[in-house]
Order: C-alpha cells, then sequence, then structure tokens
C-alpha cells in the first residue's frame, strides 16, 4: 500500500474519534511542551549569567558581614560585628592590586516627589567609586563627587525607573525628592541597568553614604565603633592574581576586626563564587524539568499503547476484512503504526506550540529571560516521534498477528 | 466454456488441536472446480462447510493434503504469500457483508486495490476502477454513500463489486443471502447468476437452503468433515428445476435494478 494513503487512513481514524485522539496526545503535548520550556528557560537564563559576567567582569569581589558568626562582640572586638566604612579606605589604601573600592548602606524609606508618593523605595548610600566598580553609567547629569560625600550635601541620583515614575517624561535633575523627612536635590540618573540577581537596580534612588549614616542609618554607638556597612566591593586589577589580593584583604580584616580565619565576621565572594552558585541553581531545575518533561514522554506513551490497543480490538473486525481482501501482516502493523506515529507528532507539533507559547507567557510573567532554542524543538520533536514508534509497535504488532477468520467473526 | 481445473484438493485434512483435544474438521477431502463452474456447498453445521470455505478462500492453511488453486499449490505458503492470493485470486463475499464502517462505498470498493502490489496505478486511477465496478452492480448512485447509508441488498453489491474489482479467479461467497429478506437475497443471487453468464466467473457459495443450492450447476453436501454427495443440476440449475420465484429465473431481466 502506498505511504501516501497508509497516512490518508491512520489521519481518518484520528479524526474518527477527535476527543480520545487529543486525549491520547495529552501526555506527548505536555512532555513536549516542557521540553521546550525548559530549554528556553535554562537558555535564558544562562545568557543572563553570562551578561553578568560581562557587566560586573569576574574581577569584582564582596565582602560581607557574616551574622551567622556568634561572639564578637561578647569578646569585645573593635566594632561589634560586620564591616564599617573604614574598612573600605584601609582596603583601597593597604592592599595592593586594588583598582576601586566601594561601600554599600542602605534603608528602604517613602520617597516621594513631584505629588508621586512612593513607599518602601530602596536607598542606597555610597561613595564616588560606586558607578566604576559596578559598571554603572549616568545618563543624565552627575554622580556625587568626593566634596559632596565629606560635606554629607543631600543629593540624589535615580534610578531610570524610578526617574520616570517621579518625574515622567520630565527632566528630573535640577528637581527635589523627598526621602523620609530628608529633602534632596536630584543631581542625575542612572542608565538603565536591568536587573541582576534579583536586584533591581533601575528602582533605587542613589545618594552619599554620609547621608544615610545621618539621616537613615544613625547609630548611637557609630562615633565610637565606626558607620556599619552592609557590603564592600572592591574592584581588583585584572592583571593581579585575585586569590592574592583576596588573601590580603582577609588578613587585613582579621588584624583590624580582631578575629581569626578560623572565626570570621565577615564573607568574601567573588563573582564567579555568584555565578558558579547560580549556574548550579540553573542546572538542579533544568534536570528536575528535564526528569518531568521525561517521564511525561513515557507517560504519554504508554497513554498512545493504552489507547492503540483499545483501538485494535474495537477494529478487529475491520482487520480481519482488510485481511481477507489482502492486507499482509506488514501492511496491518504499517496501518496502525502510522496512526501511534501520527498522534504523536501531531501531539508533538500541539506541545511545541504550547511549549513556545508558554516560553514568552513565563518569560514576561516571571520576569525571567527565556531563549527558544531551534536544536530544542527538533529534541522534542524526535523523541515525540520515537515514542509513537516505540509505543505504537506492540498494539501494531498484535494487531498484524491476528488471524483472519478470528478477526472476521468478532462481534 | 473451457474445462480448465481452479480448485483442485487431495486428500484435504483439518484438526483443531492437539491430541485427545483434538477436532477433525475436514478428514480428506478430494474436489475439483473448473473454470466458469458455479458451486454450491451444502452441509449441516458442524460438518466442515466453513472449514472448507476458509481453505479455499486461502484464509488457512490445510493440516494434511494438497490444495492447488489456479495450478499453483497454496497448500504450504506463507501468511504473506496467502495474503497476496486472497487479493488477487479471490473474492469474498459475507453474509454479514463485512463492509468498512463510515467509509464510502467506492473506497470499501477500492480497498483491493491497494492492497495489490502488482498494480501500479495512481489512486485516481484507482478510484475510477472502483466506481466503474460500483456501475457493473448497479449502484452508480450511491457510490458515495457509507454502508450505514445503504440497504442490506446494496451493501451486498458493494461487497460484490469489492469481490470482483481485482478480476480474481473465484468468488467465494459464505451464505450471501442470509442477512437478507427473499426479495433482495433474489436480486442478489440474480447478480451473481449475471456475473457467472457474462463474465464466465468460477463461482462456490456456502449455503444451507437448498433452493439456492439447485439453481448452481453443482451441489456438493458434506458431512462430519467427508462429502457426503455430489449432485448435478444440469448446466445452469434454474432450467432443471422450475422454481415458483419467476425473479431467480430471469436474471438479466430483472436482477440489476
Amino acid at each position: 500500500m502506498k505511504m501516501r494513503e497508509v497516512a490518508r487512513i491512520a489521519w481518518d481514524a484520528i479524526l474518527r474519534n477527535k476527543i480520545r485522539s487529543l486525549l491520547t496526545m495529552l501526555g506527548i503535548i505536555i512532555g513536549v511542551a516542557a521540553v521546550i520550556m525548559v530549554v528556553s528557560i535554562s537558555a535564558g537564563t544562562e545568557a543572563t549569567i553570562s551578561d553578568q559576567i560581562k557587566g560586573l567582569g569576574s574581577d569584582l569581589v564582596f565582602i560581607t558581614p557574616n551574622f551567622t558568626r556568634g561572639g564578637a562582640e561578647g569578646r569585645g572586638t573593635q566594632n561589634g560585628s560586620g564591616l564599617v566604612f573604614s574598612d573600605a579606605d584601609a582596603i583601597d589604601q593597604q592592599v595592593p592590586g586594588v583598582l576601586g573600592v566601594t561601600v554599600e548602606q542602605g534603608a528602604s524609606e517613602n520617597v516621594s516627589a513631584n505629588g508621586v508618593n512612593l513607599t518602601d523605595i530602596d536607598i542606597l548610600g555610597s561613595t564616588v567609586d560606586f558607578p566604576s566598580v559596578r559598571s554603572m553609567k549616568i545618563a543624565n547629569g552627575n554622580y556625587f563627587d568626593q566634596p559632596a560625600l565629606d560635606l554629607k550635601e543631600k543629593v540624589a541620583v535615580l534610578g531610570s525607573g524610578l526617574a520616570q515614575q517621579l518625574f515622567g517624561n520630565t527632566d528630573p535633575v535640577g528637581q527635589y525628592v523627598v526621602v523620609g523627612n530628608t529633602q534632596l536635590a536630584v543631581i542625575g540618573v542612572f542608565a538603565p541597568r536591568g536587573s541582576v540577581g534579583g536586584t533591581d537596580y533601575d528602582s533605587r534612588l542613589y545618594l552619599p553614604i554620609t547621608v544615610v549614616f545621618e539621616k537613615f542609618t544613625p547609630s548611637e554607638f557609630a562615633r565610637f565603633l565606626g558607620d556599619r556597612v552592609r557590603l564592600i566591593y572592591v574592584k581588583v586589577d585584572p592583571k593581579k592574581s585575585l586569590s592574592d589580593v583576596i588573601r590580603q584583604i582577609q588578613f587585613l580584616l582579621y588584624q583590624r576586626h580582631d578575629v581569626t580565619a578560623s572565626n570570621p565576621d565577615f564573607a568574601i565572594t567573588t563573582q564567579q563564587d555568584i555565578i558558579t552558585t547560580q549556574e548550579s541553581t540553573t542546572a538542579a531545575f533544568r534536570s528536575l524539568l528535564a526528569w518531568v518533561a521525561g517521564v511525561s514522554l513515557l507517560v504519554g506513551g504508554i497513554g498512545i499503547m493504552n489507547i492503540m490497543l483499545v483501538s485494535v480490538t474495537e477494529r478487529t473486525r475491520e482487520i480481519g476484512i482488510r485481511q481477507s481482501v489482502g492486507a499482509t501482516t506488514d501492511d496491518i502493523r504499517m496501518q496502525f503504526l502510522a496512526e501511534a506515529f501520527l498522534i504523536s507528532i501531531v501531539g508533538g507539533a500541539l506541545g511545541l506550540l504550547i511549549g513556545m507559547v508558554g516560553s514568552l507567557l513565563f518569560g514576561s510573567v516571571s520576569g525571567m529571560r527565556t531563549v527558544i532554542v531551534p536544536s530544542s524543538i527538533f529534541l522534542a520533536f524526535g523523541s515525540a516521534a520515537l515514542v509513537g514508534i516505540f509505543f505504537g509497535y506492540y498494539p501494531a504488532n498484535r494487531a498484524a498477528k491476528l488471524d483472519p477468520i478470528e478477526a472476521l467473526r468478532y462481534e | 466454456m473451457t474445462a480448465q481445473t481452479i480448485i483442485e484438493t487431495q486428500n484435504l485434512c483439518k484438526v483443531y488441536g492437539m491430541g485427545d483435544a483434538s477436532v477433525t474438521a475436514l478428514d480428506g477431502v478430494d474436489l475439483q472446480i473448473q473454470s466458469g463452474e458455479f458451486v454450491a456447498i451444502m452441509g449441516p453445521s458442524g460438518s466442515g462447510k466453513s472449514t472448507l470455505m476458509h481453505i479455499l478462500g486461502c484464509l488457512s492453511r490445510p493440516t494434511e493434503g494438497r490444495y492447488i488453486l489456479d495450478s499453483q499449490d497454496v497448500s504450504d505458503l506463507d501468511n504473506k504469500q496467502l495474503a497476496a492470493i486472497r487479493n488477487q485470486k479471490i473474492g469474498f463475499v459475507f453474509q454479514a457483508y463485512n463492509l468498512l464502517p463510515r467509509t464510502a462505498a467506492w473506497r470499501n470498493v477500492m480497498l483491493p486495490l491497494l492492497y495489490n502490489r502488482s498494480d501500479h496505478h495512481s489512486v485516481g486511477e484507482r478510484e475510477l476502477v472502483a466506481r466503474q465496478m460500483l456501475e457493473k452492480v448497479g449502484l452508480a448512485e450511491r457510490m458515495d454513500h457509507q454502508p450505514q447509508e445503504l440497504s442490506g441488498g446494496q451493501q451486498q453489491r458493494v461487497a460484490i463489486a469489492r469481490a470482483l474489482v481485482n478480476h480474481p479467479v473465484m468468488i467465494i461467497a459464505d451464505e450471501p443471502t442470509g442477512n437478507l429478506d427473499s426479495h433482495s437475497g433474489a436480486e442478489i443471487m440474480a447478480l451473481l447468476h449475471e456475473i457467472h453468464d457474462q463474465e464466465g466467473a468460477t463461482i462456490v457459495i456456502v449455503t444451507h437452503d437448498p433452493k439456492i443450492a439447485a439453481h448452481t450447476q453443482r451441489t456438493i453436501e458434506l458431512r462430519d468433515g467427508q462429502i457426503d454427495k455430489v449432485t448435478h443440476n444440469g448446466h445452469n440449475g434454474a432450467h432443471t428445476e422450475p422454481n415458483p420465484d419467476e425473479k431467480w429465473m430471469r436474471p438479466k431481466e430483472q436482477g440489476v435494478a
């Protein structure tokens, strides 16, 4: 029998039971959609990570206070627990191979300007090196300079999103914002930076850290212990050994904080550590979903086998008729195999569609980047087709092996 | 009429089951049917007539003995070879019509053409052949109807068209009027007689109806798996035994509606 006729007969059989065929396809649809989505999400995440490497550089070192450590305060260390502002200066001046140091201290405050009131906006105090260390560009106006920092000038630089929210399309530079109870003059706006590692850089307000210490995180102990910071960024000269620089920073901070290497009150993380962590999270996520996809395809295949077995039984008489007019075992086998194959590739095509639409939807709803990878389409489609042939073979073979006399007698 | 032998069986035996549980359905049947003959096989149930029909129709193989169909020994052919024989040399007409449901009449008739490996015509050409065959059996108006839209008699005509479409050497009809009322039954018999008279087709009809058998050329009666009695009904049966039903006697005038 010609392939065209085989395909036509199989297609007729599928259309004859539309609902049943669709239910049979469901496992394949879910499996293929899952494969497409998994691959697009993980490809999107990988692309984001590689952008982060480019954007931040692998030569950036983060120093954070280590809150899990107990006992530092009890032992009367110099500054209780954590990092202080002067640590940053010390690193900058005493550790060779450091290109720049900046610090971060922040709070969450209500911000209003221009008649717009926003609650719980991240305000981030920093130093003049912040834009260069964090690779952020000013789009409009200026970042504050050293005298402004030293003089605790009440100035602010806006993230692009925040500027848009507060001032719309008008130029914020030269206007004022009220943060908490303090009025700040807007002197600049950052270029859009996007979200990196769950932080939206565009929705923040940036200001001199000295102003943050004074107005937003006042501490009675600051006069004796120094002003606490939540993060110190160190930009390391790419020509120097990163691990050497890290070791020197550690040594310096052990001395300054009077702690030992076995019990530090700070933690040093490199950009590479963060990327590695994110990659392993992505890999775990991907392998989980790959299992889901694989199991779904398996279940889909079993569903096809199940329905095909029912179909063979229902159509026993038809098989007998075909045999009586000259269909061979090969003809019958091919007919049912074609039907299983067609069900799985139609299911595969539907799954493909749902997977692609799902990826785009997921991307826009979750804010995660998704990239539809062409090779995943072939992978998903190919495995769907294989599942159809693999699980369709047994029912098809059973149909082919029917005895024509028995089949013709079947009621 | 040439006296070429179409069917020859030698000591044909069929045993079902093994050992003590075995049942002998056919017990040494020697049979010869000539080309162009119209033969009836009769017998009570359990006499082995169905088994004989299945073997003659190449749906099963004899346990013992030879079966020579159209000068070819088909006793030991494998399933694939038997399928090809069924396709090209045998046309079946069943009691229950056995048409594919929800499939247009012309597609049912085309079915044997699709399974014919030695036929290289396009699907369009095959469709034409199928439609011509339906015209021949008087169903020109109903070619595109599905079986459930046709009367029993019409369905049986479709089945006859399907049996003829590959120009088989023999038609095997198993109780072809069994599911029909007497009027439609008579029409179907008339059609078979017409095919026999006009085309010189060899027809083997399995029946339990002595009136139908009487209209054939020869009646073979089976009992307990053996040939019990062979009756020659004269040249065309219909001439030797007057039948009260006129329609059966004048197929050409009344047969094909």
